[in-house]
């Protein structure tokens, strides 16, 4: 017998049953298909300018800075101001969103780099398919558009976010994605980002930059 | 079996623990960080006990459809174009576990924290063929240049100091000046940073472990605070998960009140820094992500724990809240307990996987305070299953003759109320006499294990059950 035969065998053994029973082929199917919202904190639901300022106060408080422009033409002055303010140098990676690309570069003297990253790349840009107020949390969705190394590799992260793609919890996101990528579907890879990447593994000590961005920026769009 | 268990020595572990003035020092992290942070966490969310409801709901009823949201797991990891391989045991799985390794040629594995891992021993047997594997997760990567197991099940490396890690990289990074200074914690974080970093990149496999699986989807989900199990996965040519059964959830919706509860539980935080969702192989439409997805599904005991009274066990989500507040795991730490799961999940777990004839202290070693149930955010009755194994233990002759005869001894007064009355009377009649001068005893008939390291205070003479009745009758009137 097959090793995953066995399983099922000693599952359905111990739990009394034989799978083909219609009332729990029911239930789970009516659960997979309904996916029944469970509790929601109130915290998050919040509409307008104090989602917003909710999603800036949660992601200040997972030790990311946080930023506002009036529209999309505005993010690269801010990105370079942001670099030049932390000594860091004029260079910049993204992918193919065309949402930067259609952004003013030239307005700046940042030397642009495009695709996925190789490891050696100090900043990288993003931009977010939402975000989430409750915990100030970036979901990221994985393509050519915004790669996810450049999540993870780069020294200093900054995510784009559309004021109006900030959701009040994580539930509202999962129905943008369904609706994107269908029911029962998803992107390779569904990053949620709440914070830089940190460790606390040296005498439980909290220290910034593990393996991932050591700072995380975050660019709220107004527009 | 592979991971060598020390489980029967637990009481000579535990007492070279407490005579361990490192370990010793290096607890005491413990006690001070993970119980404040997550009692602010919970603080700052009203809705958390209905949050710790909801996802104690949710793992019932996913156990009691195991099978069926196994099915419909399965297709959905297919049709995103993943592999699913299942393993009966830690053995099935470590063969499977090289064969993919073997078929992409690996030489070198890189690894996220996964207990799963250290349960079916994977980086021996890979080493044994020729494949290094490398950990990183800080705390992982450190205690595998000790050659130890880890110590907490979030905290791998709690029961070290810095200056232990220092020595060690000292010891290894030998390609590194010597004088280099490395006596702050940043310094050590920032050179494994660039160590693993090469790692990251030359690495052929990446193997993960999974919080959850999800059926709606075929999704597995790691979480992580350094962005090393995402470095890992998404960088080489081929990701392996390894997950146990009791991951799967059902959908989307579901595994969001249980990421609620898990960063809370865990460190305090909100959430992790990263929670990320993978399904499938990567697409024609990514620029980066592994060319081949596999997932491998490890009963290894799980299913014979369905329908028993430690299914409820199977709730667990490994967030380390029981051990993080449990004076036994405080004193001792988790190496005495001489397995991979330490602590009160370990001390339950344990005997269900490696057999109570083989860790039957775990479970005794506890003093049923209730810490442990009070913050466990799937509101496992810990106390209660280790109560069902001290039960087993003695049901399967496997107590000691010492412990049976005193609770014979016991059992004959505790079946005959009038009986036991009157001897507790008696005897704490008689202390009280005789501790009444010093108010304590320095010695006592039968009590060295207590009086070698502490006095017993005198009792006042009046025995419990006869203050209760006098309170009782004093409210009354």
């Amino acid at each position: 017998m097959s090793a995953r035969d066995d399983i099922f065998g000693n599952i359905r053994r111990s739990l009394g049953v034989n799978g083909s029973e219609t009332i729990r082929r029911q239930i789970v199917a009516d659960r997979l298909e309904r996916a029944p919202k469970g509790v929601i904190p109130k915290r998050g639901q919040v509409s307008g300018e104090e989602r917003i300022a909710l999603f800036k106060t949660m992601v200040e408080t997972s030790l990311a800075t946080v930023t506002e422009v009036a529209s999309p033409a505005e993010v690269p002055q801010s990105i370079a101001l942001f670099l030049r303010n932390h000594n860091l140098p004029a260079t910049l990676r993204m992918g193919d969103d065309p949402r930067l690309k259609a952004m003013p570069w030239s307005d700046t003297t940042l030397e642009i780099a495009h695709g996925p990253s190789r490891g050696s790349d100090l900043n990288a840009v993003s931009h977010a398919f939402g975000g989430i107020a409750e915990s100030g949390t970036l979901a990221m969705v994985s393509s050519a558009d915004n790669p996810s190394t450049l999540n993870f590799l780069p020294d200093n992260h900054i995510i784009v976010v559309s004021a109006k793609d900030i959701a009040s919890d994580y539930e509202s996101v999962w129905n943008r994605v369904r609706f994107a990528y269908g029911k029962g579907s998803m992107p390779r890879t569904v990053n949620w980002i709440t914070g830089p990447s940190r460790s606390g593994d040296i005498e439980q000590t909290l220290l910034l930059g593990a393996h991932g961005p050591r700072r995380l920026h975050v660019i709220v769009v107004r527009e | 079996m592979t991971v060598h268990s020390t489980s029967p020595q637990f009481k000579q572990n535990a007492a070279r623990a407490l005579n361990d003035d490192q370990l010793q020092k290096a607890l005491n992290n413990v006690k001070q960080g993970f119980i404040d942070k997550r009692q602010m966490a919970a603080d700052k969310l009203p809705e958390f006990e209905a949050l710790r409801d909801a996802s104690r709901d949710i793992k019932n009823h996913t156990l009691e459809h195991l099978d069926l949201y196994l099915e419909a797991y399965e297709e959905k990891v297919k049709a995103s174009g993943g592999h699913v391989h299942f393993a009966r045991d830690a053995a099935e799985a470590r063969d499977i576990i090289l064969n993919i390794c073997r078929e992409t040629d690996a030489k070198t594995v890189t690894k996220g924290k996964s207990m799963i891992s250290e349960e079916i021993g994977i980086n021996h047997h890979l080493e044994a063929n020729g494949i290094q594997p490398v950990e990183t997760d800080l705390g992982e990567y450190i205690i595998q240049l000790r050659n130890e197991l880890p110590s907490h099940i979030i905290a791998p490396a709690v029961h070290l100091n810095a200056t232990q890690v220092e020595e060690d990289f000292r010891r290894v990074h030998t390609h590194l000046d010597a004088k280099r200074d490395l006596s702050e914690p940043v310094q050590l974080l920032t050179e494994a940073r660039a160590v693993l970093r090469e790692r990251f990149l030359a690495a052929d496999v990446g193997i993960t472990g999974a919080n959850f699986l999800v059926a709606e989807t075929g999704t597995s989900i790691i979480v992580t605070n350094e962005g090393n199990g995402d470095l890992t996965q998404i960088l080489p040519k081929t990701h392996i998960v390894l997950a146990s059964l009791e991951k799967l959830v059902p959908t989307l919706e579901d595994v969001s009140q249980l990421l609620r509860v898990l960063a809370r539980s865990a460190t305090g935080q909100e959430l992790s820094v990263y929670t990320t969702f993978s399904t499938g192989p990567r697409r024609s439409t990514d620029a980066d992500g592994p060319e081949n997805y596999h997932v491998v599904l490890i009963d290894n005991g799980r299913s014979s724990m369905l329908g028993t009274s430690f299914e409820e066990m199977l709730r667990c989500i490994r967030c380390g809240a029981c051990m993080n507040h449990c004076p036994v795991y405080h004193a001792v730490g988790g190496h005495a307990y001489g397995w991979v799961y330490p602590g009160p999940m370990g001390a339950v777990l344990t005997p269900s996987l490696i057999g109570v004839d083989q860790a039957g202290h775990l479970p005794n070693a506890s003093t049923f305070c209730g810490r442990c149930e009070s913050v466990c955010p799937v509101r496992i009755p810990l106390p209660k299953l280790m109560r069902h194994w001290r039960e087993r233990e003695f049901e399967r002759h496997l107590t000691p003759a010492t412990v049976r005869s005193g609770l014979k001894f016991w059992g004959f007064f505790a079946k005959r109320p009038a009986l036991y009355r009157l001897a507790t009377r008696v005897a704490m009649g008689a202390l009280a006499l005789a501790g009444r001068r010093r108010g304590h005893f320095a010695w006592l008939p039968m009590s060295k294990g207590w009086t070698k390291y502490r006095d017993f205070p005198a009792p006042q003479g009046e025995t419990f059950q006869a203050r209760w009745e006098r309170e009782r009758k004093g409210q009354a009137a």
